[in-house]
């Protein structure tokens, strides 16, 4: 399981990295798409949308089942990956290149997870 | 290939009428404006329409189908002879019961056998599938709080490992669901499940043997729980066939069933079968069954209401000729047949399973049930190839796939059902077929990336066909 020490991440295994803009990209962690299976479907929201940290705001489609993804932070989306329209499978082959939204006018960073904390976390949750 | 609309040819029709030999005139009705839409096709054009769709599938009729979970046996003939029988066709539910007592006697006696079988005390034959028949029996436990003043059991208790209908009836019930993890072989975690249970719950939904093939040895703990809780255990009986005549879920501790006609019981499946779910409660639920019950006093079967039924979930007695199917099948194998069948069902899996475990392990070690789960994982990461890649390679070679990754608990998973009305010759052929596969995962995956080549389509966009169905034909105007 790759994780990234330059990351934050969400206990719904949803990364975030801050940008020195301001901005936040948000995507899922090398943990999830594992677990989910090959994706097949990503439901990008609307530019525009607003979002809150720890509330869902996109769905996945995997060969398993269709998953929510959760906000790691509260704010507006203001760019989505178009690229995982055409080829969602980019999740299961970079999941940390693949981000799926970066959100902007960010409010609140909910409970977020260090890469230490998270490694620890998804170790437990494999385990269970 | 063309749908029948598209074959249509104006002017072409089946019956030559003879002329018309008394004076039309136009009824003073509001009627159509525009005509029907009736596809105009001779009985020959038809009848090589629907040949051609049936090309196009893939039934039991054409060759194994080990679809996990779904129990696709073998419907014996003699089930449609029996519900063909002008006695059984030719009626209608609204005639009075003396005179339709032998489709009464058949919905008795149907609603008996299931009731001794699955050790209940009453039975509905309304119910047309397995989650309807869930949807009913969430019904009457709701029906049975409530009528005890018990309004705060709201929740429904769902192992993670169950079928994904069980929460989506406990939902369409107006019930809250806890979703309580699972051991790595698919059973309840009592420790889990105790810290699930309180004053809140209503019940409990289970599949036993669950969903990964094995049967919980903790049956009867797990139902104590619920019951000394409050709350009421509901058995789906989706893996009835691995236990039918052994083991019943009324002496399990299970208070609601239901069980599939079309699976455990050898009605056609699959295609709108139509399928049978019907739903057996202990007595003290009886009174909230829905539609009307048979009863039977001196030899004269009468319809009755129960007092205070939850309404009716379907018209009537539900798909009455499948009950007649299912009866005439359970009359076949007789008292030591039943237990038979479920036998060979387990062992049928297990010698599968065995024959295949080298190169597809299983998700669990040990004797499975009537079903197993593989794992493709190891195969994914190695040579790059998954279940589905797999299932569609086995297309090829004229076998339906087993279910693919469900359990959601097992990764890239298989499920093998064999059942009972499979030959070793086949379970053989399918063996070597699989293990050949494998093979040619390890050698060439490429070629099992682009299967299947003889199926009449390749791989369908299912996430288009999911999410953008094209249900009905639109008609040039």
């Amino acid at each position: 399981m790759k994780i990234l020490s330059n990351l934050k991440y969400t206990k719904t295994h949803e990364w975030a990295k801050f940008e020195n803009d301001g901005t936040v990209l948000a995507g899922l962690t090398d943990f999830a798409q594992e677990h989910l299976g090959d994706l097949v479907f990503v439901n990008l929201p609307e530019v525009g949308d607003s979002v809150t940290a720890g509330e869902p705001f996109c769905d996945v489609e995997s060969v398993k089942a269709v998953s929510d993804v959760y906000a790691p932070v509260s704010g507006e989306i203001i760019e989505v990956n178009e690229a995982l329209a055409d080829n969602p499978a980019l999740i299961n082959e970079d999941p940390y290149d693949a981000w799926l939204v970066k959100i902007g006018s960010v409010e609140d960073n909910g409970e977020l997870l260090d890469a230490a904390a998270y490694d620890t976390f998804a170790k437990e949750e494999a385990e269970d | 290939m063309k749908l029948i609309f598209e074959r249509s040819i104006p002017g072409h029709g089946q019956t030559l009428l003879p002329h018309c030999d008394v004076p039309e005139i136009t009824l003073d009705a509001p009627g159509r404006e525009t005509p029907l839409h009736l596809a105009e096709l001779s009985e020959n054009d038809l009848s090589r329409h629907f040949t051609e769709l049936s090309k196009q599938v893939h039934g039991v009729n054409c060759g194994f189908y080990p679809l996990g979970s779904c129990t696709m046996k073998y419907s014996p003939k003699l089930d449609e002879d029996m519900a063909a029988l002008p006695g059984f066709t030719d009626i209608h539910p609204l005639q009075p019961a003396h005179t339709a007592q032998g489709c009464l006697h058949v919905l008795h006696e149907a609603a008996q056998q299931l009731c001794v079988i699955t050790g209940m005390d009453e039975m509905t034959m309304q119910p047309a599938a397995g989650a309807h028949g869930e949807f009913t029996g969430l019904l009457l436990i709701k029906s049975y709080h409530r009528s005890r003043g018990d309004d705060k059991r709201t929740k429904i208790i769902v192992p993670d490992s169950a079928h994904g209908t069980n929460p989506a009836s406990a939902s369409m019930a107006g019930f809250t669901i806890v979703n309580v993890p699972s051991r790595a072989d698919g059973c309840v975690d009592l420790e889990k499940l105790k810290a699930a249970v309180g004053d809140d719950t209503a019940g409990l939904m289970l599949t036993n043997p669950n969903t990964v093939g094995l049967f919980d040895k903790n049956i009867l703990e797990i139902t104590k729980i619920i019951h000394d809780a409050g709350g009421l255990n509901y058995y789906d009986g989706a893996n009835l066939n691995a236990v039918m005549g052994i083991v019943r879920p009324g002496d399990m501790g299970f208070d609601v069933v239901h069980v599939n006609l079309h699976k455990t019981f050898a009605t056609p499946h699959g295609g709108g079968g139509p399928g049978s779910g019907p739903v057996g409660c202990k007595a003290f639920l009886a009174d909230f069954l829905p539609g009307q019950v048979v009863r039977c006093a001196d030899g004269v079967y009468t319809l009755s209401t129960p007092e205070k039924s939850i309404g009716c979930v379907r018209g009537f007695h539900g798909n009455f000729l499948v009950a007649v199917k299912a009866l005439t099948y359970l009359m076949m194998l007789g008292r030591e047949g039943v237990p038979e069948a479920a036998r060979n069902a387990v062992l049928n899996a297990n010698y599968l399973m065995h024959r295949i475990k080298g190169s597809y392990p299983p998700a669990v070690d040990g004797i499975c049930m009537h079903e197993f789960v593989a794992s493709m994982d190891k195969a994914k990461h190695e040579f790059g190839v998954s279940a589905t890649d797999v299932a569609k390679a086995m297309l090829d070679y004229g076998i339906h796939p087993p279910t693919m990754y469900f359990p959601l608990i097992v990764h890239e998973a298989l499920m093998f059902e064999p059942t009972e009305t499979e030959s070793k010759a086949t379970l053989d052929e399918t063996a070597d077929i699989l293990l050949e596969i494998m093979e040619r995962a390890k050698s060439d995956p490429d070629s099992l990336h682009a299967a299947p080549l003889t199926a009449p389509i390749g791989r369908p966009d299912e996430v288009t066909a999911a999410r953008q169905p094209v249900t009905r034909y639109v008609f040039e105007q």
